[in-house]
């Protein structure tokens, strides 16, 4: 068993002529359900995109699983969510994760209990293009689901979400890691991080920290955390001066 | 490449193109409406029959290039492909797919646009028509690949519809159609020999003058196949699975 499903050294990224993460080293352990917080632009979408090997890095290495990131043995093995749904909207819900199914090799049947874990079976066969903003999310995260992959990338799959869809998906989260599943998930809102075995918090690039919830809380003397995230960058601010 | 995944990815365009009515509407009419325009203006001179298998040829290469380019435009912008590209599906099983799924509606197309030439507007054939519908669909598929290779090279849907215009036209300039290519200049009839749609006519061309064009034909249906499996290669290669 390994202890760690990701591993990133010296990661340095460029994009669009700015160094977006310059030099970051992280480690995601396994079977735990990581939140990787931090504000908008901060680049959380980026170190997603490298782990599952669709970025173009300018050095460091990230290894997924034990393999370097996007080689063709992990395909079967990562599921990613992206940002903005990508499924297609001229196809009904069945239909999209029937199809992804057939991509990963997963049988037919477990589409189903794909769209059911994530509560949209009322609605398997409406076209996904006819759906609400959450609900087409939903559709993208089932269709990663759908696959059973040892590791699960999400990029803030509960963004537009109301309070009863998003207590029932990090339900759907945690068990999963219960199960021995690991997962890295990107979110801005600060009071997901409860939900989280661990967290990482960055900034413009950089980890501004890598711990429990209970850590960071007591390190910082707050009780939440976005009070913890705004006294680290006092602190980083401090510090640079 | 995965033959399950090709087919299943030919099938889910197929469900797409048949949620969009339609666009398979103007796909199947919009040939008919031109064919018969070209009947009515020419009504009572040899020029339809002349012009108007050419065309046959010409108009599915326009069509299925236009769609096509758009349609995998869109699989790059709204991240589809980016996500497809991070599971087992290989490159060629996605260009092989898109290529079956255009090439099943090329074959509705070349079949629906023939039937109305001849029976409707009373296009003259010389040869059989089986051949007649068979480079139809050829061109079809031409069309088809070039729009998949042109895609690669899009970032927008305003940039991949002027590449009709940049990769189609020229070659419609240059197939024979408007000034036959042994009369073209020096330096424009090499090039004229290089270009597919310049093989697409001839064999149009020979179906329609000749009762015996089996061999005519089949070379050009060699050069077209060639362009074909070219372009497809060309294009699998500007799917980039990592991108900036
Ligand atoms: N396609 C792109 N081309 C060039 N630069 C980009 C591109 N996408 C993002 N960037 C830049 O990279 C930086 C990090 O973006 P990223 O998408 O990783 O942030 P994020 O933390 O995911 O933000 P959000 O919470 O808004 O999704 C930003 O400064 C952004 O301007
Ligand atoms: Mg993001």
């Amino acid at each position: 068993m390994m202890n760690n499903v990701i591993e990133v050294e010296g990661l340095t990224v460029e994009r669009g002529g700015r160094t977006v993460l310059p030099d970051l080293s992280v480690v995601v352990p396994a079977g735990q359900v990581v939140g990787l917080l931090g504000p908008s632009g901060s680049g959380k979408s980026t170190l997603i995109r490298a782990v599952v090997g669709v970025q173009v890095v300018a050095g460091g290495t990230v290894r997924v699983l034990g393999e370097p990131a996007g080689s063709p043995d992990l395909r079967h093995r990562v599921g990613y969510v992206t940002q903005d749904p990508s499924v297609y909207d001229d196809l009904s819900v069945r239909a999209n994760v029937r199809y992804f199914a057939a991509m990963l090799d997963a049988p037919r049947s477990s589409a189903d209990d794909a769209i059911a874990a994530v509560d949209l079976t009322d609605h398997a066969d409406a076209l996904v293009g006819r759906l609400s903003g959450g609900q087409r999310s939903r559709v993208s995260l089932a269709a990663a689901l759908v696959g059973d992959p040892e590791l699960l990338v999400l990029d803030e799959p509960t963004v537009g979400l109301d309070p009863v869809l998003r207590r029932d998906l990090w339900g759907l989260f945690n068990r999963l890691a219960a199960q021995g599943r690991s997962l890295l998930v990107s979110s801005h809102v600060m009071d997901e991080a409860a939900r989280c075995d661990r967290l990482l918090l960055l900034r413009e690039g950089r980890v501004l920290a890598d711990a429990t919830l209970p850590d960071l809380l007591e390190r910082t003397g707050t009780t939440d955390a976005e009070g913890a995230f705004l006294a680290l960058i006092d602190r980083a601010e401090e510090a640079a001066r | 490449m995965n033959v399950h995944r090709t087919l299943v990815t030919a099938g889910r365009v197929l469900a797409q193109l048949r949620a969009d009515h339609r666009t398979i509407g103007l796909m199947l009419v919009v040939p008919c409406v031109l064919i018969g325009l070209l009947a009515w203006i020419f009504q009572d001179t040899p020029v339809f029959d002349a012009l108007g298998a050419p065309l046959l040829g010409v108009f599915p290469f326009v069509v299925m290039f236009i769609v096509t380019s758009v349609a995998t435009l869109r699989e790059r912008t709204s991240g589809t492909l980016e996500r497809l590209l991070t599971t087992p599906m290989g490159k060629g099983d996605f260009m092989l797919g898109y290529a079956i799924a255009f090439g099943v509606m090329a074959v509705l197309q070349a079949l629906v646009a023939t039937a109305f030439a001849v029976w409707v507007c009373g296009l003259d054939v010389a040869g059989p028509l089986w051949q007649l519908v068979a480079v139809a669909v050829l061109d079809a598929l031409l069309g088809s690949a070039l729009g998949l290779l042109a895609s690669g090279f899009a970032r927008t849907e305003f940039q991949a519809v002027q590449f009709m215009p940049a990769f189609v036209l020229p070659q419609f300039l240059l197939c024979g159609l408007l000034v036959a290519r042994d009369r073209l200049p020096d330096v424009l009839h090499p090039v004229s020999d290089v270009l597919p749609l310049s093989y697409a006519v001839d064999a149009m061309k020979a179906v329609t003058t000749s009762t015996a064009p089996g061999s005519d034909v089949l070379g050009d249906a060699v050069v077209i196949l060639v362009w074909v499996v070219a372009s497809l290669v060309l294009g699998s290669l500007t799917l980039r699975r990592r991108t900036p």
